[in-house]
């Protein structure tokens, strides 16, 4: 262990700091996961059933769901951050802090989100929506029997790729203020010059992210006949 | 079950596909009848029409004008929960099989009974009994993946049959299947048509499928019914030009029938085609005692095509003017005979 304190000095010094962080930022992970996933599914299950022609169509709500997704995409998440701070400050009573970051990270990640869950559901076989509602199934039956169902494997994956998002955007969150490995990354390694911080750090999300993969495919796997 | 449990009737159905610059009719004025446990065949080339008119039975595709009736209830009427339940009475099958992926062949089958008040048990049970119906018991834990496309047709039969719907709906459930398979699948649906009692719609663009098992057959083009009648009838002797060239074989090439006419008018002959049942009588035998009556014949076309279970025979005779009326009243006359009709020149 004497090696790995020599390559990672400052680490070691900072060694609460370091944890707590990686602490941080699991936590805003998480949190920020749950939400995302819960209304993003939602919205993304929207977007799909009220388009015209499809099982709860109704092109007003269509358009207003299409229109407001397409606007929060476009906007860059680290100019998002900022935007939404009066919002932040009245949600969580101020606008620092892990807790805080939650809110931009989730008004950030859903609308990402609903469009995945939106084109894995989409790529369901309309012929088995079709057979769905010629068996004299209901719109409920069709979303939960039909398009979740045989949109399980896909949905999945695309769950992958958002969670692995969703970390790049806490680090992102850490350049403001959030803590966790992106805070640390900037405030220690980079404007302090203490590079083997941010190594460190970088090093720990790549772990992440790999377990989150390697996790996430055998999930896949297991919901693919 | 009555008798007008399974009856439908399209009258004045029509469906119109508007886009922004133009309207397009698909299926223009549709009346049919099909009375309670007819196979019926909807034929026409693609883009007919046929999927459409068949898509309105269930209403799947809400016709823009006119009444869909099944025993007597007009069902463009019902709200949505009512309409859910009538569909459960209309099976559908489809070309592409559209059984679920994720699930096996018994839960497919199950999938129908969702809402039938059965408990998992008795659901599996009944799956199970359908399965056994088509054959495939013993495939029910498999995945459709693993299938052949026959198997997962029968699958897809077997889950049509879930809620005991007195209409099947066959939307080109054979056009993807090799013909020997087609075949498979089509002795099944006669089968289930002739235990069950159950009406039977076959929409189709081949005619194989239709010769066989059919009673009665439509003709549709270009969003029209252009003919439609018993099978037989439709086969033997086809009205319209497209009947002729969807359902026969291309022997009698009206051209050549033509030709021949003027050929033999020349020589101060006519020409008699008339329709004989195999069965009964062979064309040996027949054209021997027609010589006892009438003189001077000549064979000049013969065929024979099996339709609805049935070898029929089609012959042409050339005979001298003055014998027609002889020629006309004799197979008029014979028990063997169904139909004989004199071909003028201009058809």
């Amino acid at each position: 262990m004497q090696w790995l304190a020599n390559l990672f000095p400052n680490v070691v010094s900072n060694q609460t700091q370091f944890v707590e962080s990686i602490w941080q930022t699991l936590y805003m992970l998480f949190a920020s996961g749950v939400l995302v996933g819960v209304i993003g599914l939602v919205l993304g299950v929207a977007l799909v059933v009220t388009e015209p022609g499809q099982v709860l169509a109704n092109a007003a709500v269509y358009q207003v769901l299409d229109k407001i997704v397409n606007v929060m995409r476009s906007i860059p998440f680290i100019i998002l951050l900022a935007l939404v701070t009066p919002l932040t400050k009245l949600l969580v009573g101020t606008s620092i802090g892990t807790t805080a970051a939650i809110v931009p990270l989730v008004i950030g990640c859903t609308p990402f989100y609903a469009r995945q869950v939106q084109g894995a559901l989409a790529s369901v076989d309309q012929g088995l929506v079709e057979a769905a509602v010629a068996m004299g199934l209901s719109p409920v039956d069709i979303i939960f029997k039909v398009y979740l169902k045989e949109g399980a494997a896909e949905i999945a994956r695309t769950s992958i790729v958002t969670i692995i998002s969703l970390i790049g955007l806490t680090a992102m969150a850490g350049a403001v203020g959030a803590g966790g490995l992106g805070d640390i990354a900037i405030t220690l390694g980079y404007n302090q010059f203490e590079n083997d911080v941010t190594v460190a750090a970088t090093l720990i999300i790549l772990l992440m992210v790999l377990v989150i993969q390697f996790f996430g495919d055998l999930v896949v796997k297991r919901l693919t006949h | 079950m009555n008798e007008r449990s399974g009856m439908l009737e399209l009258e004045q159905v029509s469906v119109d596909f508007r886009n922004r610059k133009q309207t397009i009719a698909a299926v223009r004025d549709v009346n049919i009848t099909i009375p309670t446990g007819t196979v019926f065949g909807l034929i026409g080339y693609s883009g007919a029409g046929k999927s459409t008119l068949a898509r309105t039975i269930n209403l799947l595709q809400r016709p823009t004008s006119g009444s869909v009736k099944i025993a007597g209830v007009d069902i463009t009427t019902l709200g949505q929960r009512e309409l859910r339940q009538w569909r459960r009475k209309i099976g559908m099958i489809f070309q592409h099989f559209n059984l679920m992926a994720t699930r096996t062949v018994e839960e497919n089958v199950m999938l129908p009974l969702l809402h039938s008040g059965l408990s998992k048990q008795e659901k599996r049970q009944k799956a199970d009994r359908l399965l056994k119906l088509v054959d495939l018991a013993d495939r029910k834990d498999a995945y459709p993946s693993q299938l052949s496309g026959g198997q997962k047709q029968r699958v897809a039969i077997a889950r049509a049959l879930a809620n005991d719907p007195q209409i099947l709906i066959s939307d080109e459930a054979t056009s993807a299947l090799d013909p020997k398979t087609t075949q498979n699948i089509l002795q099944l649906l006669q089968r289930l048509n002739k235990q069950l009692g159950l009406t039977v719609i076959l929409i189709t663009h081949e005619m194989e499928v239709v010769r066989e098992i059919t009673n009665q057959v439509a003709v549709m083009d270009h969003g029209q019914i252009i003919e439609q009648g018993p099978t037989t009838q439709l086969f033997l002797n086809p009205q319209q030009p497209l009947t002729r060239e969807l359902l026969v074989d291309g022997d009698q090439g009206t051209e050549d029938m033509a030709a021949l006419i003027k050929q033999y008018t020349a020589e101060e002959r006519s020409l008699v085609s008339f329709t004989y049942r195999e069965q009964q009588t062979d064309l040996f035998t027949l054209l021997k005692t027609i010589e006892r009556w009438v003189e001077q014949i000549k064979l000049v076309y013969n065929n024979t095509q099996r339709v609805e279970n049935q070898l029929w025979g089609t012959a042409v005779i050339a005979v001298r003017n003055d014998q027609v009326a002889e020629l006309q009243q004799y197979v008029a006359a014979h028990p063997a005979v169904v139909a004989n009709k004199l071909l003028k020149e201009v058809d």
